[in-house]
């Protein structure tokens, strides 16, 4: 029972940062039907401001004060580089086939990771622990479950995030003004919307999202390095289909979903004769299984074709 | 000339230029002109490339389904292939040869492993080709993505192809060949990339390929004509997946060497790249970008001292240049070739781009008025 509830613990927590970068593809979805390839880049991005920041301002000390200067600086980079990539990348090509907008979405993908293995190199560097969480021990709940400090604050800063981002899209004007471009870009500007500002907005606030996951990884793994984003980037999106994408519930439950399933891989796999090194495999197999099933994903809403 | 005799001389001829360009590039050279191995090397790549995004072009190009897994088959056709000629091969040539010589029996031997490997992949690309009944768009895109993952992750746990290490030779405790031979040369890699596009080429022109162009134009419309979308859709996923299990067995008998990096999904992007870059819809267009994407990053090689580092920026830069600036493609969905040339002596004037949308040249040049019709259907649309 302990190894499940610690289990559970860490793969909700694996979870938590799918999610949220999640959530960024799933709104740049659902404004611009683009599958954002170069949205786990903004991830590493993210990841890597917070880890120039921390090192500029000599932050290194164990201090949720620094955590969270880091955090809102990484934010606010990722935001700009997110709205950078839509005006000069996106914005030219949105016109055009999915296919020239996806091409355009790798290439931007590329050109960051090409760039920042050029300019740093592909050597990990090391995030500053910020939350102390390899010195000390973590805190015992039960049997041997424990959850150590970074996975609490993981946790904490990801819902609250979620629900701020709740918040805007539902409470907002601007967040009408994002549900209404979604559900039709040109009526929605026939109504006097700013779509094009509405769109930038919707990039800032994906990829600042995307940046907090990174951050809040690093606390986690600190290991960084510029590819970091693939392999992460492609499970939240998987995560985000999963859900049903263009739906921001369905982000969340996908990347928790996807989280936990893939820890509980590795962590009771062996007993069914599955290795722990299908581990990446699983949130694949488990959107295959799900999407046969259900074609729009697990919140997705199916639209029938017009004749 | 009759048609025949123009066949027979256009396979001569081919082969005639496949063999005289393996001799040039192979050590010893032809009449004591060589290419260094680096170059043949890239060109036997471009040959592979050229295999893999014609037949993915059949797939996304021409039955507009999106797939971002091709990656995958080439994987399973590579992998299965090798994995006979690692185990097999060897019992099965020294049987041959007693019948009918050492080479003659080696070749054979290498045509029934790239059979098989074509015939695995296809395998695979029925099973993924289901799921595409039911799925459209991005849905299906990722769905093929994840295919395409999963493969590579159980390639990875299989031991007696090598596992995490790659896959070189046998692994100790079977008999069999302890390297991969390095069947593979410009012969079977030309002659197969030549195959591939006539056999695209003539799928594409036959009813089986209107049907596929159909189903891409729009798939209730072509439903409704009495087109079975189900079952060509497959098919499509099949005939191609099969070609990316050739691409695979011949890259895996002229590498010698096999690991799954190769096969991740950068490597299906980087198709799909060709095909995009080339321009979707045309085969001419996807030999082209297969060219292009393979012998770019080479020539990028070539740059100096401080510029070397930023080879891949350039390389990604030069990508994202393109798509601002030719977001159809360098060719759009036209082909071209000698009957291009043809055409523009014939009509001096007001040679208008037909086949904007895909309508091959060859075709609109045999159905005449149709073409245009389908032409103009398809602005009021």
């Amino acid at each position: 029972m302990d190894t499940f509830v610690q289990q559970l613990i860490n793969g909700l927590n694996i979870g938590a940062i799918y999610a949220l970068i999640a959530l960024g593809y799933t709104m740049v979805y659902g404004i611009l039907r683009l599958i954002n390839f170069a949205h786990g880049d903004v991830y590493m991005v993210g990841a890597f401001a917070g880890y120039f920041i921390a090192l500029s301002l000599g932050l290194a000390a164990p201090s949720f004060l620094g955590l969270g200067i880091v955090l809102v600086g990484s934010m606010i980079v990722a935001a700009i580089v997110g709205m950078i990539i839509e005006r000069f990348a996106y914005r030219p090509v949105r016109k055009y086939s999915r296919m020239t907008t996806l091409i355009m979405a790798i290439g931007v993908s590329l050109l960051i990771e090409n760039l920042f293995v050029a300019r740093i190199g592909a050597a990990p560097r090391a995030f500053p622990d910020f939350l102390g969480s390899q010195s000390q021990p973590p805190i015992h709940l039960f049997g041997n479950a424990a959850i150590s400090k970074a996975q609490i604050v993981i946790f904490l800063v990801s819902v609250a995030l979620m629900l701020l981002l709740q918040w805007i899209v539902f409470k907002t004007k601007v967040g009408t003004a994002m549900r209404a471009v979604s559900f039709n870009l040109n009526s929605a500007k026939l109504m006097g919307i700013n779509t094009d500002a509405i769109i930038s907005l919707t990039f800032a606030i994906g990829s600042s999202l995307a940046a907090a996951g990174g951050v809040l990884t690093a606390q986690y793994n600190p290991n960084i390095d510029p590819l970091m984003g693939i392999l992460t980037g492609l499970k939240a999106f998987v995560a985000a289909v999963l859900g049903g994408i263009g739906n921001i519930p369905g982000a969340v439950l996908g990347g928790l979903l996807i989280g936990a399933a893939e820890t509980f891989v590795v962590g009771y796999g062996s007993n069914i004769g599955i290795a722990s090194t299908y581990r990446d495999a699983v949130a694949f197999a488990i959107l295959i299984l799900v999407l046969l099933v259900r074609p729009s994903g697990l919140l997705g809403s199916t639209v029938q074709e017009k004749v | 000339m009759p048609t025949f005799l123009k066949r027979l001389v256009g396979l001569v001829v081919v082969v005639v230029l496949l063999v005289g360009a393996n001799a040039f590039m192979s050590r010893e050279g032809l009449f004591g002109f060589g290419l260094p191995y680096y170059y043949a090397e890239i060109l036997n790549l471009t040959g592979i490339s050229i295999i893999l995004a014609v037949s993915l072009n059949l797939i996304t190009g021409f039955t507009g389904q999106f797939s971002i897994g091709h990656a995958g088959f080439m994987a399973v056709g590579a992998y299965s292939s090798v994995f006979m000629t690692v185990y097999y091969s060897e019992a099965a040539e020294k049987w041959l040869t007693g019948m009918i010589g050492a080479t003659l029996a080696q070749s054979l031997v290498f045509l029934g492993v790239i059979i098989f490997g074509a015939l695995v992949a296809a395998l695979a690309g029925l099973v993924v080709g289901i799921p595409s009944l039911r799925l459209r768009g991005d849905y299906l895109a990722i769905v093929t993505l994840g295919f395409a993952e999963i493969i590579r992750i159980i390639i990875l746990n299989i031991d007696r192809v090598g596992g995490a290490t790659g896959f070189r030779g046998r692994v100790p405790p079977w008999d069999g060949r302890l390297i991969i031979p390095q069947y593979a040369n410009f012969i079977w890699i030309g002659g197969f990339a030549v195959i591939t596009i006539v056999v695209v080429y003539n799928i594409v022109n036959s009813d089986i390929g209107r049907a596929f162009i159909s189903i891409r134009e729009d798939e209730l419309a072509a439903e409704a004509m009495g087109v079975n979308t189900t079952r060509y859709k497959v098919l499509s996923f099949v005939i191609s997946s099969s070609f990316a299990g050739i691409a695979g067995a011949l890259f895996g008998h002229f590498r010698q060497f096999l690991h799954t990096n190769d096969f991740q999904f950068i490597r299906s992007i980087e198709i799909i790249i060709m095909i995009v870059l080339g321009g979707m819809g045309s085969i001419t267009g996807a030999v082209l970008g297969a060219i292009v994407i393979t012998i770019l990053p080479e020539l990028l090689r070539k740059l100096p001292g401080d510029l070397y580092g930023y080879r891949l920026v350039i390389y990604s830069a030069l990508l994202i240049l393109i798509m601002l600036t030719r977001p159809q493609g360098v060719m759009g969905a036209k082909e071209f070739g000698i009957s291009w040339l043809k055409r523009a002596q014939r009509r001096p004037e007001g040679d208008k781009p037909v086949g904007e949308k895909g309508v091959p040249i060859a075709q609109q040049e045999s159905a005449g008025e149709r073409g245009k019709e389908i032409e103009q259907g398809k602005e009021h649309a």
